[in-house]
């Protein structure tokens, strides 16, 4: 009796979660999986089978986006997983000064919107009127081509995008951080170790869950990243920054090819789960 | 010998975290200073570091030609409202998966965890569908009921109450407490560190929101800041001087409550549960 009470409690306690979860999200996915077999245009939908993916295979501005992808987080992870680790071993280092300060500048990012941080970068990097190009000329350099050419364009990304991940990344570093028994060092410090050997052997070992953590992430931020790419560069030149997450929104937003676009969202789908169970086979911190 | 290494190594750290302190913070104060710039000092050069005839005109600007306190007033209504409802839904369905044994809970839970591998930037095309035949197409309210649910608020709550013991619970129900009371009364006061850094973050997550704007709203009266500032972007010449005072104004609230609630977001611990 009092265990059918507590189950009912227990569903009320559940249900928004439960309704927002079939609306939100299964139900998108499900109908994005029936998108990708019919050619829906907005008006109806005829059943075409696997067309889209037969067609999307063969789409070189697909697999352009694709690419773009892949080669923005295969390099932009690191480059932020780097850099958050070497902002967060500096900030609770015993030998750094200044300590409070230093971690509110790296933390300011995380307040400002993707768009925003779009917005600050382009300033920064304009062709014509950026500081930075001027400050390249009056050291008697040639100006940067940096938003009409695609490799430099990808550079002004990769700022940005460390920019503003380092922060979060930052805070999950210091709480891993902070909690490695000081006894380790000590004992490694008795047997000789110098600063290189501690950390390749203890910091870093000690890490392996949060840095998991920190790559899976960052990879799925980047992999479905749009704001920051739209204000910065606009997917430009040309296609040249144009990602998986824009190609769909062209496609099905603009060009009204709805279908067409949750094939691609599938193949996206596919990608981010693949990593999500290569890096959960290695992980087992994560199941709870 | 000793000591000195140990100073001429600390010097250079202390001086390697300032470099790059100023490297993160550099981009911000170009920013500023460049909003207090008259249009015609922003592109002429030779470029000064401090602007030479300091104006508020861009803002001025800003507030009045765009329709700048509409837009604030949306966000705010969204974060607010939001804010509120998703650390309700949030921390109930955190208690309810940490304190009732249910195999439907658990496989609720990992339900919950899969939201994480889908992200609504994937599912554009058909999340546009569901909000167009709910009738929630261009509405605020369409901006708010489906940002409650998420799954990081979800985990750091469960995560809580599980290290809450189960006798507390017990001696309540033993007192003649119902459930609900034993939530409302013992359970979510006792959660208040999770509380607040799930509001800071659920502040932070839908003012700084441009997915679910983009999907749900189409007219002017309903834009949140970040889809007014992705319209000046959008144009085909950028109005600088607009953009740049447009875009301080939108961080400022967000600057606000970071000073305010900033040991509760620096505090590693509160972060520690954090997974996803």
């Amino acid at each position: 009796m009092v265990k059918d009470k507590n189950k009912i409690w227990a569903l009320t306690f559940v249900i928004t979660n439960i309704i927002l979860f079939l609306i939100f999200f299964m139900s998108p996915a499900l109908i994005g999986i029936y998108y990708s077999l019919t050619d829906y245009s907005g008006i109806s939908a005829n059943f075409i089978g696997l067309e889209n993916y037969i067609e999307l295979f063969q789409d070189s501005s697909f697999y352009g986006a694709l690419f773009r992808t892949l080669v923005y987080a295969g390099i932009g992870v690191p480059f932020t997983y780097c850099v958050s680790l070497a902002v967060s071993l500096l900030l609770t280092s015993n030998q750094t000064k200044g300590k409070s300060f230093a971690k509110i500048a790296f933390f300011f990012p995380w307040l400002i919107s993707p768009i925003v941080a779009g917005v600050i970068w382009r300033w920064m990097f304009g062709e014509s009127f950026g500081l930075v190009n001027y400050v390249i000329q009056n050291l008697g350099f040639e100006p940067i081509p940096w938003s009409s050419s695609g490799v430099t364009a990808f550079i002004v990304l990769f700022f940005a995008t460390v920019w503003i991940g380092t922060a979060f990344n930052m805070l999950l570093f210091i709480s891993a951080l902070v909690n490695i028994p000081k006894t380790f060092y000590d004992a490694a410090r008795i047997d000789g170790a110098n600063s290189v050997q501690k950390f390749w052997h203890i910091t870093l070992p000690a890490l392996r869950p949060t840095s998991f953590m920190v790559i899976l992430l960052s990879v799925f931020n980047l992999m479905k990243e749009l704001p920051l790419i739209q204000a910065l560069t606009d997917g430009g030149p040309g296609s040249d920054t144009t990602m998986l997450v824009q190609y769909i929104y062209e496609t099905g937003f603009n060009k009204l090819d709805i279908g067409y676009a949750s094939a691609a969202s599938m193949v996206l789908f596919v990608l981010l789960m693949t990593f999500a169970l290569i890096q959960l086979r290695y992980e087992k911190r994560w199941r709870v | 010998m000793f000591k000195f290494s140990d100073r001429v190594s600390s010097t250079f750290l202390t001086s390697l975290m300032y470099l790059m302190v100023l490297i993160f913070i550099f981009p911000i104060v170009w920013l500023l200073l460049s909003s207090f710039k008259p249009g015609s000092e922003l592109f002429t050069y030779p470029l000064k570091f401090l602007p030479e005839n300091p104006t508020l005109d861009n803002y001025e600007y800003a507030w009045t030609t765009m329709n700048f306190v509409r837009y604030f007033i949306n966000t705010t209504i969204v974060t607010v409202v939001t804010t509120i409802l998703t650390i309700l839904a949030s921390a109930s369905c955190g208690f309810a998966l940490a304190k009732y044994k249910y195999k439907w809970l658990s496989v609720f839970f990992v339900c919950i965890l899969a939201t994480t591998m889908l992200p609504t930037e994937v599912i554009m095309g058909p999340t546009f569908t569901i909000i167009q035949s709910l009738g929630l197409y261009d509405s605020l309210t369409g901006l708010i009921i489906p940002s409650i649910s998420t799954a990081t608020g979800i985990f750091m709550f469960r995560q809580f109450f599980i290290t809450v013991p189960d006798d507390l619970i017990e001696s309540a129900r033993i007192d003649g407490a119902s459930e609900g009371k034993i939530f409302f009364r013992l359970m979510l006061p006792i959660s208040k560190p999770i509380i607040v850094t799930l509001a800071i973050f659920s502040f932070q997550w839908r003012w700084n929101d441009y997915i679910w704007p983009l999907i749900v709203i189409s007219s002017p009266e309903q834009y949140t800041l970040q889809i007014a500032l992705r319209n000046i972007i959008a144009a085909n010449s950028i109005n600088w001087p607009l953009l740049l005072s447009a875009s301080v104004i939108s961080i400022l609230p967000m600057v606000v409550l970071f000073f305010i609630f900033q040991k509760y977001i620096m505090d590693s611990q509160a972060t520690s549960g954090l997974k996803s």
